[in-house]
C-alpha cells in the first residue's frame, strides 16, 4: 500500500515538473515526421513572403535564363510532376500556369524548400489543402534547385 | 465473523511481505522510485540505444533505455516480410551462403566498432550461429550492410567479439568439425583425429566497413565458446573460452563435463597476423559466400569466394597458450584496464581471475604444465591466476564491468546477478533476476570506459512475469540501476526472440547521424524511373519489368494490360518522396511473397509470377496520406497468346466514364 502511494506520488512528481518545463526540449516537431519550423511564433507569419529563407533582397530576377529552365524543368520530372501538371489542370496539387503571376519568386522558393510550416500557417496553402487534401511533400530542393524551378515556371508563364 | 477476519489476515500478510528483506516474488524488489528512473515522457527520447540479439528469430531488435521501448527490430539473417527482407530482389542475395538460400539464422551475439577501445557508432558486428555467419549492421541506415559466411566452421558461436580498434572481429567455430574439402567425409567416433578448430579473423576495413577473411586459425578439435579480445596493453592478444577438452563426440552433457578445468586459449593474434603477413598460412580451397548491400544501386551482390588462408597454430610455438579453467568455462570477460580476465565456468562454484602480466611472465618463464594439449603449451594455473572470487552463486556465466573497478557477473543456476570488487575479489551486492539469467550488459561495459549507470539481466524464464499467452513466453530483460552500493531492479519488459548478449552506446553517439532519405537523384539502381515520366512498362520475353513509381498518393502506372500467363512480372518501385518517414508499401493479389517496403528515393522490386487470368489489383501498404486508400491499381492477366497488347497508363479514363 505504502510503497504504491510513494509510486503514484513521484510519477505525480515527474507529471509536474515535465508540465512546469515548458515542453519545448524534444517537441521541436509541429507533427510527427514533419520538418523542423523556423518561425517560433506564427502571429509573425507574412503571407506574401511565406516563411523561409528566400525574400526579395536574396532573389533576384531578370531575363529569362534558358539554361536554368531547363534544369528546372529536370528537377520537376523527378520530383514534381508526379503531381503538377503545367497547364492549369489541377493532378494531385494545382497546375503551374499562371502560377508566377499569383505569387512572388521568393514565396514560391520559400514554399518548395520549406512546405510543412507554410501549410500550417499559410491561409491560402490551408484552403488549398482543403481541396487536395495531400500536403505538398517536402522534396528535399537545395536552394539552387529551387531557383531553377522558378525560372521553369516563368518560362511556363511565358516570360522572355 | 468469518468474513471480517479474512482482511486482517490479508493485512497481515501484507505487511510481512513489504517487510520481508528478501524478495521472493515475482513483483516484490522494486522500490518507489522505479518509476520515476525509467519513465521518459511522450516525445523525449531515451538515453541509449541498446542491441540486444534476437536469438532464434535471427534479427537484431534496438531498444531504448532507460523506458524498454522497443524502435526497431533490424532483419539480419531471418526473411522479414513486413521489409520485404529476403522477399525482395535486391535483399535476397543477402541471405545467400554456400548452401544456397538461406532464410534463418540463430543470432546470438553483438559487437559494436569500436576505437581505441571505445564503441564508435559506426557498425555492429552480429553472428549467425547456425550456418555460420558474420553480418555487419550500417548505424546509419539501421540495415544489414555485409553478410560474411565462414568456411571450415560449424555453430559460429564464439563470435562476433572484435580488437580495440575493430581491426578484427574473430568467429570461433563451436563445434569442432573436419575442414572442409575432400578428407570431410570420416566416421563421427574419429573426432579425436579428424575434428579441427578453426577460428576465422575477419578484418574490417576502417573507413568503409567492409569485411574480409583475413586469415584462420586452425587449433586442436575443441568447443569454442565466447571470446573477448585484451584492451591497452593486452590489445594484441585474444582470449577464447574452450569446452568439450575431452574432445567428446556424444552425450557431451555428461561426457564434456568430466575434467576439472577446460581452457582459456589465449592467442597472440597480432603474432599470427605478422605470419600470415610473412607467407607462412597455408592457402585452402574453400567455398563461402559474401553478400554486400550497394546503398547507391540499392541492391545486394553475392560472391563465392574460393579460397582461406589457414595458419595451423601447432606449427608455430608462440601463438596459442592453454590457461586451465574450473569446468567448462562459458563467459571470457577483459576489464576496462584490460589487465584482469574473468573466466565463468559453468559448473564452477568458483570465479577464477587470471592477469595478464602474470600470464606473459608464465610465458616467458615458461610455466608451462608437463603435458601440453594438442601439441600446444598450457600454461600452471597458479601462475597465470589472480585469484578467485569465493562462493560467488552458481552457474556463473558473463561478466561486464562498471567505472567503478566492480564487476557483475550472470548466475544462471542460482538466477542472479552479483556485484564484485575486481582488486580484492569480494561479493559487494547480489540481486535476484526473474529468471535465470544468461547473459547481462552495463552500457560500454565490455570497453575501456563503461557507463556505471545501468545494467540489462537477460534472461531465459520468463515464467509468471507477464500477463501469460499459452505455452510459449516472451523472454524478459530487466534493468537495473547500479549507480549506488546497491543494485536496484527498475524495470523489466518483454524480448524479441531469444535475448543473449547486448551493448549500448549514447544515444547521442547515433542520434543525430541517421540517414533520412536517399536521394533520388543518387540513385544507380538498373531499374529506377527518376520521375514519373520514366515510369514505363517493357516485355523482354516472357520477364515483364514495370518501372512504377509513388508519390502521395498514387502509382504510377497504374493501370497495366498486356501481362500474360507464364510471364514473370518485376515490379520495380521506385519512391519519389524526398522527405523522412514516407516510405511507400507495395503488394499485389496473389504474389508468392512479401509486401515491399520502398524508402524515399530507393528503388525496390518485387517479383510475382501470375497463376490465374483475370484482373489484379496493387496497392500502397503504408499509410502515407489522407488519400492513402485510394493508392492503387490494377494489373490485367489474359492468356498465353492473347491479343490483348501490352499498355499502361496513368489518369486515362475510357470515354464513357470521362464523360460523365
Amino acid at each position: 500500500m505504502e510503497k504504491k502511494i510513494i509510486t503514484a506520488l513521484s510519477l505525480a512528481v515527474v507529471l509536474f515538473i515535465a508540465a512546469c518545463g515548458g515542453g519545448k526540449q524534444g517537441g521541436d516537431q509541429s507533427e510527427a515526421g514533419q520538418s523542423k519550423s523556423t518561425a517560433a511564433n506564427p502571429d509573425s507569419y507574412d503571407p506574401n513572403r511565406g516563411e523561409g529563407k528566400f525574400d526579395e533582397t536574396n532573389v533576384a530576377i531578370g531575363a529569362l535564363d534558358a539554361a536554368m529552365a531547363a534544369k528546372g524543368k529536370a528537377i520537376s520530372e523527378t520530383k514534381c510532376f508526379s503531381c503538377h501538371k503545367t497547364s492549369d489542370e489541377r493532378l494531385v496539387g494545382p497546375g503551374w500556369k499562371g502560377v508566377t503571376e499569383r505569387r512572388t519568386p521568393h514565396w514560391i522558393m520559400n514554399f518548395i524548400t520549406n512546405p510543412d510550416p507554410m501549410i500550417d500557417k499559410d491561409p491560402e496553402v490551408q484552403a488549398q489543402l482543403e481541396l487536395c487534401l495531400v500536403r505538398m511533400p517536402n522534396q528535399n530542393l537545395g536552394e539552387q534547385e529551387a531557383r531553377d524551378i522558378v525560372e521553369f515556371m516563368r518560362q511556363n508563364d511565358g516570360a522572355k | 465473523m468469518f468474513t471480517h477476519k479474512i482482511p486482517t489476515y490479508i493485512l497481515a500478510v501484507a505487511a510481512l511481505y513489504i517487510t520481508s528483506c528478501k524478495p521472493k516474488g515475482t513483483s516484490d524488489a522494486v522500490s518507489g522510485d522505479a518509476a520515476a528512473k525509467t519513465y521518459v515522457a511522450p516525445g523525449k527520447y531515451d538515453e541509449f540505444y541498446n542491441f540486444v540479439s534476437g536469438g532464434f528469430s535471427g534479427q537484431l531488435s534496438v531498444y531504448g533505455l532507460p523506458s524498454g521501448r522497443l524502435l526497431r527490430v533490424i532483419p539480419v539473417f531471418s526473411v522479414d516480410p513486413e521489409k520485404g527482407w529476403g522477399y525482395s530482389e535486391e535483399t535476397k542475395p543477402m541471405l545467400n551462403t554456400s548452401h544456397g538460400f538461406v532464410p534463418w539464422d540463430d543470432l546470438h551475439h553483438v559487437e559494436m566498432s569500436m576505437s581505441n577501445g571505445v564503441a564508435d557508432g559506426k557498425w555492429v558486428f552480429v553472428n549467425g550461429n547456425n550456418t555460420p555467419r558474420l553480418a555487419r549492421v550500417d548505424l546509419r541506415t539501421f540495415r544489414t550492410a555485409e553478410i560474411i559466411e565462414l568456411p571450415n566452421s560449424a555453430g559460429n558461436h564464439s563470435s562476433p567479439f572484435g580488437t580495440e580498434n575493430s581491426e578484427y572481429i574473430v568467429a570461433g567455430t563451436r563445434f569442432s568439425v573436419p575442414a572442409d574439402g575432400p578428407g570431410d567425409d570420416v566416421p563421427i567416433s574419429s573426432y579425436k583425429e579428424n575434428f579441427k578448430g578453426h577460428i576465422s579473423f575477419v578484418s574490417v576495413d576502417k573507413n568503409t566497413g567492409n569485411m574480409d577473411l583475413a586469415f584462420q586459425l586452425k587449433t586442436p578439435g575443441i568447443n569454442f565458446d565466447l571470446a573477448r579480445a585484451g584492451k591497452g596493453k593486452s590489445a594484441g592478444w585474444f582470449f577464447f573460452s574452450c569446452y568439450n577438452s575431452e574432445q567428446a563426440n556424444t552425450l557431451l552433457e555428461v561426457n564434456a563435463s568430466r575434467n576439472d578445468k577446460d581452457f582459456i586459449m589465449a592467442v597472440n593474434w597480432r603474432k599470427a597476423e605478422e605470419y600470415v603477413k610473412a607467407g607462412k598460412g597455408r592457402k585452402q580451397a574453400v567455398r563461402y559466400a559474401h553478400n554486400k548491400f550497394n546503398e547507391e544501386t540499392h541492391t545486394a551482390t553475392s560472391e563465392i569466394k574460393k579460397e582461406v588462408t589457414v595458419l595451423d597454430v601447432s606449427e608455430f610455438p608462440d601463438i596459442v597458450y592453454f590457461i586451465p579453467c574450473p569446468k567448462s568455462p562459458h563467459g571470457c570477460d577483459v576489464d576496462p584496464s584490460g589487465e584482469y580476465i574473468v573466466g565463468s565456468g559453468k559448473l564452477a562454484a568458483l570465479l577464477p581471475v587470471f592477469s595478464y602480466d602474470k600470464i606473459q611472465k608464465a610465458i616467458a618463464d615458461k610455466a608451462f604444465e608437463a603435458e601440453n594439449y594438442g601439441g600446444l603449451p598450457v600454461i600452471k594455473y597458479e601462475a597465470a591466476l589472480y585469484g578467485e572470487v569465493e562462493k560467488p552463486g552458481l552457474g556463473p556465466l558473463h561478466t561486464e564491468f562498471d567505472d567503478n573497478g566492480n564487476a557483475y557477473t550472470s548466475f544462471f543456476v542460482s538466477s542472479e546477478v552479483v556485484k564484485w570488487n575486481v582488486k580484492d575479489l569480494k561479493v559487494l551486492d547480489r540481486q535476484p533476476t526473474y529468471y535465470s539469467v544468461g547473459h547481462l550488459m552495463v552500457p560500454g561495459g565490455n570497453t575501456k570506459k563503461p557507463f556505471g549507470k545501468y545494467l540489462v539481466a537477460y534472461n531465459k524464464i520468463t515464467k509468471d512475469r507477464y500477463l501469460p499467452t499459452g505455452p510459449e513466453l516472451s523472454q524478459s530483460a530487466q534493468l537495473f540501476d547500479i549507480s549506488g552500493d546497491k543494485m536496484q531492479l527498475i524495470l523489466d519488459f518483454p524480448t524479441i526472440g531469444e535475448p543473449h548478449y547486448a551493448q549500448a552506446v549514447p544515444a547521442e553517439l547515433l542520434k543525430d547521424k541517421q540517414l533520412k532519405i536517399f536521394d533520388i537523384n543518387a540513385n544507380k539502381h538498373p531499374y529506377v524511373a527518376k520521375g514519373e515520366g520514366e515510369s514505363k512498362v517493357v516485355r523482354q520475353g516472357n520477364q515483364v519489368h514495370v518501372y512504377i513509381t509513388a508519390v502521395r498518393s498514387h502509382f504510377s502506372p497504374d493501370n497495366i494490360e498486356g501481362v500474360q500467363l507464364g510471364d514473370e512480372v518485376y515490379f520495380h518501385v521506385t519512391n519519389l518522396e524526398q522527405d523522412w518517414d514516407v516510405p511507400h508499401g507495395f503488394g499485389v493479389k496473389g504474389a508468392n511473397n512479401a509486401e515491399l517496403l520502398v524508402m524515399p528515393g530507393e528503388t525496390t522490386t518485387l517479383k510475382w509470377v501470375p497463376d490465374r487470368t483475370g484482373i489484379f489489383p496493387i496497392y500502397c501498404t503504408d499509410f502515407c496520406s489522407a488519400l492513402h486508400q485510394e493508392m492503387s491499381g490494377y494489373v490485367r492477366v489474359s492468356p498465353k497468346g492473347s491479343k490483348v497488347p501490352l499498355t499502361f497508363s496513368l489518369g486515362k479514363q475510357n470515354p464513357e466514364t470521362a464523360a460523365r
